[in-house]
């Protein structure tokens, strides 16, 4: 019943198409974590900041949430593959060849840290002052402030907002295909429909491997906002 | 930096920011159209239909724009041209343009989103107005129409500026299946004259005005709605 297309082994291309969900979500994972690095140094920067990296910030929010994703992606692959390779020659290590996995993970990261500043700024704010000013009266220290009141009271906060960032940024490797490096799933996905010409097919399937995806993150996420809430009262 | 290639591609701009813009109205006019149906049946409808169309709204939000784009234009493009008496037929012309595929996808794509943002914003109407409504003797339609829609549709307004920036920032995906937009003006430069850097700064550029515009438009309607506080 399945097409032979669709099975493993060398006919098939199933298992194509699996390692391509697994670099996908591998790329995902990496640069949903140099976006929360990103987005906390933005956050900081911007609450807590001088004017000079205030501004710093805020253009770079600006600036990344204004252009398309698909520009940027295609922007930022080719002016740092080109800027770390000019920067290999000048140190005398001769020109780098940038990995297109590692590529993609930086070019998706850096543009994942200017939502993820949103997102947590907007969660540090929403932690009532009181606390912070009780936990400075006990006499903690801003860092020991920041560990033990404002992160896990801000946890809940920013919790719904990075689960959309990491369900969007799930999609957008899809647009790391711009670039013809990754191998991730949108580009094992056409390689396959293109040898095969079976274009409806493959995009269908692989269609389904995203959404599976995107509904098991979804779970395990509501999951995890009810762990985090866990010591809200209900009507909060 | 060379720019030296301006001159001779800037008069390309123009095309590409209209179509650009063509494609941002008609995927939100119509987008919102068919958002207006999704988002009621999930409050108001029977069952089934209310389950179907959340079923929509989760197919369309839990993929990449760029399968569905692909599926369509790839996918039932190959189907169509299988068939030999389509492609003699006087609709082959439009079958082939990759204009209307990606226009199909940014429509259903964005009726998908905005299904779940008219869901809330039906939502958000206070019983009351619609029980005062329904006393004062107004068909179910009737309160649509004159109480539901418009102010659910007051209270999305924000969260249909935000879809809107996020739609324009989709628009570049067309210029994968050959619409000759904003973006497709820096791939010309790219294939004619191997520049890569420069035209995209432009187009970025460009992107950041658009932006920039939408979001003060919204900020202007929005200003003109009445809010008692």
């Amino acid at each position: 019943m399945i097409p032979e297309v669709l099975t493993f082994g060398r006919t098939g291309f199933a298992d194509e198409l699996l390692r391509g969900a697994l670099v996908t979500l591998y790329i995902a994972a990496a640069a949903f974590i140099l976006g929360l690095v990103l987005g906390q140094i933005g956050a900081m920067a911007k609450l807590y900041g001088g004017p000079m990296s205030r501004m710093v910030a805020g253009f770079y929010t600006t600036v990344i949430r204004g252009i398309p994703e698909l520009v940027l992606i295609l922007f930022l692959f080719f002016a740092g593959t080109r800027g770390i390779s000019a920067v290999g020659q000048a140190v005398g290590y001769g020109p780098i060849e940038v990995n297109g996995t590692l590529a993609a993970i930086l070019v998706l990261g850096f543009v994942q840290g200017a939502y993820s500043t949103e997102v947590l700024r907007g969660a540090i704010l929403a932690v009532p002052n009181g606390q912070i000013e009780a936990a400075r009266a006990f006499g903690m220290s801003r860092f020991q402030t920041f560990y033990r009141i404002i992160f896990p009271a801000m946890l809940p906060n920013a919790i719904p907002g990075l689960a959309n960032l990491w369900l969007s940024v799930i999609k957008d490797t899809s647009l790391i295909m711009v670039t013809g490096a990754g191998g991730e799933l949108f580009q094992a996905t056409k390689n396959a429909a293109g040898f095969t010409k079976r274009y409806f097919l493959f995009y269908l399937v692989s269609g389904i491997i995203y959404l599976v995806l995107t509904l098991a993150s979804n779970y395990l996420l509501v999951r995890l906002e009810r762990y985090v809430r866990r010591s809200q009262s209900r009507l909060a | 930096m060379d720019w030296s290639w301006l001159p001779t591609f800037l008069p390309l701009l123009p095309h590409g920011i209209f179509v650009t813009l063509q494609l941002l109205v008609l995927t939100m006019v119509f987008g919102l159209l068919l958002a207006i149906p999704l988002g009621l049946v999930q409050v108001t409808g029977p069952k089934w239909l209310a389950s179907i169309a959340r079923g929509y709204c989760t197919l369309m939000r839990g993929t990449p724009l760029l399968i569905q784009l692909y599926l369509l234009y790839y996918g039932l493009g190959s189907v169509f041209s299988s068939y030999p008496e389509l492609r003699q037929s006087i609709f082959w012309p439009i079958l082939r343009e990759g204009y209307y595929y990606a226009v199909l996808a940014f429509v259903l794509n964005e009726a998908g989103y905005a299904g779940e943002i008219m869901r809330g914003a039906f939502l958000s109407v206070p019983k009351g107005e619609l029980e005062a409504a329904r006393a004062y003797g107004m068909s179910p339609f009737q309160v649509l129409r004159r109480v539901w829609l418009p102010r659910a549709f007051r209270n999305a307004l924000p969260a249909i500026g935000g879809e809107t920036i996020l739609t324009l920032k989709a628009t570049p995906l067309a210029a994968l299946v050959t619409v000759v937009d904003i973006f497709s003006v820096a791939d010309r430069v790219r294939q004619e004259t191997y520049i890569i850097y420069e035209p995209l700064i432009m187009v970025m550029i460009v992107y950041l005005i658009l932006t920039f515009i939408i979001t003060r438009i919204f900020g202007h309607i929005e200003r003109q709605i009445p809010v008692r506080r």
